[in-house]
């Protein structure tokens, strides 16, 4: 099977029929583990992100402790048939990348300081895919964080935009991913605007990177919102327990 | 413990220095240290190259075999990059598998290359769906005084550009048209800025590394494009100051590629 050129813009429009600055459509839920200290279901066009958090506990091996601050630990996993290649369990080099990106885009926002020589850990699993699997895992993991009771300045969001047919677009779904020309996930504190996370590959010219970079604020702001409004909803109910909070941007419903 | 605290004081040190404008070595905000390329001395290697900045001092060996195509890209060479941050190149380095710190070097390396399409990986098709060329890059890393990363990139490509295709080694018989030789067609550079107390440095050594909160890699080729970005560390920075690294980025690649490659 060859890779054949395929025309991903019709009519100024995306194959699943979204403008250039759409994101997919998004849907958030919290609190859907038991054991977890806080977790978060959430959902990205078709990708489907479970994150759970634990902690601030003990760190084993002692000696990979902090005497400053907290260690944040974060797992990112692919369930064997979320993709359409099975993806053979465990961690790989990509995983193994992506996961220390990840934490790298959400340990500004945590305030390690208060909890010297613990861990708190972070594990997404990633159970259906649809490229953008890192920005899905990375909102995931700062609403769980959220609702684990971690301290935190602000919450972290994420989104990629990347070039299809010579135009930069917000949120590629997988057959752009295959078929674009450039990919770049961006994560970010959307109040102060601070990125997080930056990464880039295929080709930007410096003019269509700097565009990309505005996309990814805006939607970095939207998906922002809809965070808050979730985490907002779900804990102003407290006392109307074990409700799940839907939140949907009614997106991509053509 | 104490070495804790000396890394403390060290990072003390190069906040207090950069208050009065200075780095710690004395350079510029945006110079780098000496850099040396040395190509071929590996003689067993199809292209290697050693390359130093500073004392930072990074082997890279480029190997060819021919091996079985990936079922989605029948018809292309494979190319794969690893690195392996030996521990006589630092006491922070220990034996082991692959680590991310490891990875993520030799992703950076590797997204550099095959971003920038530098190799034709079509022209290392031998049989379709059966055989083709694979080249392993891998990176050696000797001394670690920072800035790995620009080291082993600058040494990937270098090792790349001279390369003869071992076909007798492996009983391939060429016909007349073909070349025995690698072709480039492009010379991605990485150059990685961090970010300390809101100065962008260049070329970060070691203390510097480790007082930043933010590193950010930019590789772009020579048409001044970009092929790869790469944030990491534990820290955040501002979109001006992400297009201020970038753009100096491109600047410090296009003099490293007038002078290396």
């Amino acid at each position: 099977m060859k890779k054949e050129k395929i025309e991903l813009i019709k009519d100024g429009k995306r194959l699943d029929g979204r403008g250039f600055e759409e994101l997919r459509e998004i849907k958030i839920e919290i609190d859907v583990l038991k054991r977890a200290d806080g977790s978060c279901y959430f959902e990205l066009g078709n990708n489907k992100a479970l994150a759970a958090v634990y902690g601030p506990r003990e760190i084993h091996p002692r000696h990979l402790q902090n005497e400053k601050t907290a260690v944040v630990v974060y797992n990112y996993n692919m369930a064997p048939f979320s993709a359409t290649d099975r993806k053979r369990p465990g961690p790989d080099r990509r995983s193994v990348e992506i996961s220390k990106a990840s934490r790298c885009a959400l340990d500004p926002v945590i305030l390690k300081e208060y909890y010297p020589k613990t861990t708190i850990n972070v594990y997404v699993e990633l159970l259906q895919s649809d490229a953008g699997t890192r920005t899905a895992a990375i909102n995931a993991a700062s609403i769980a964080l959220a609702a684990a009771g971690i301290p935190m300045r602000d919450l972290v969001s994420s989104i990629a935009v990347g070039k299809i047919d010579g135009e930069v677009v917000l949120d590629l779904n997988a057959v752009e991913d295959n078929h674009g020309e450039a990919d770049m996930p961006v994560a970010m504190i959307a109040r102060t605007n601070t990125i997080t996370m930056l990464q880039m590959d295929g080709r930007f010219t410096k003019d269509e990177f700097e565009v990309g970079m505005k996309l990814a604020e805006k939607a970095c702001h939207e998906i922002y919102e809809l965070q808050r409004a979730a985490l907002i909803a779900k804990y102003s109910e407290s006392v109307n327990a074990n409700v799940n909070v839907n939140v949907n941007t009614g997106r991509g419903e053509e | 413990m104490g070495l804790e605290v000396i890394s403390d004081i060290r990072t003390d040190y190069v906040y207090n220095l950069l208050e009065s404008g200075k780095r710690i070595d004395g350079r510029g905000f945006h110079d780098y240290r000496e850099i040396s390329v040395e190509r071929d001395i590996v003689n067993k290697a199809e292209g290697s190259a050693l390359v130093k900045i500073g004392d930072t001092a990074v082997l890279v060996g480029v190997k060819l075999e021919p091996g079985v195509p990936f079922p989605d890209t029948p018809d292309r060479g494979i190319l794969m990059t690893n690195a392996e941050l030996r521990p006589g190149a630092s006491p922070d380095f220990e034996i082991g598998p692959p680590n991310e710190d490891s990875i993520e070097l030799a992703r950076i390396v590797d997204r550099g290359i095959r971003e920038s399409e530098t190799i034709d990986l079509e022209k290392l098709c031998i049989e379709e769906g059966e055989k083709v060329w694979m080249i392993f890059i891998d990176i050696h890393a000797l001394d670690n005084d920072g800035n790995l990363i620009d080291a082993a990139a600058l040494g990937a490509i270098a090792s790349l550009s001279n390369i003869r295709i071992p076909n007798e080694r492996y009983g391939l018989v060429l016909e007349e048209t073909e070349e025995d030789t690698l072709s480039i067609r492009d010379t991605p550079v990485a150059v990685t800025l961090v970010e300390v107390e809101g100065n962008l440095l260049v070329d970060p050594n070691l203390y510097e590394e480790n007082a930043a909160a933010c590193r950010l890699t930019v590789s772009s080729n020579a048409d001044g494009t970009l092929s790869g970005i790469q944030k990491s560390g534990s820290g955040g920075l501002k979109k001006e100051q992400i297009s201020e690294m970038v753009e100096i980025g491109i600047e410090k690649a296009g003099e490293i590629r007038e002078k290396f490659l």
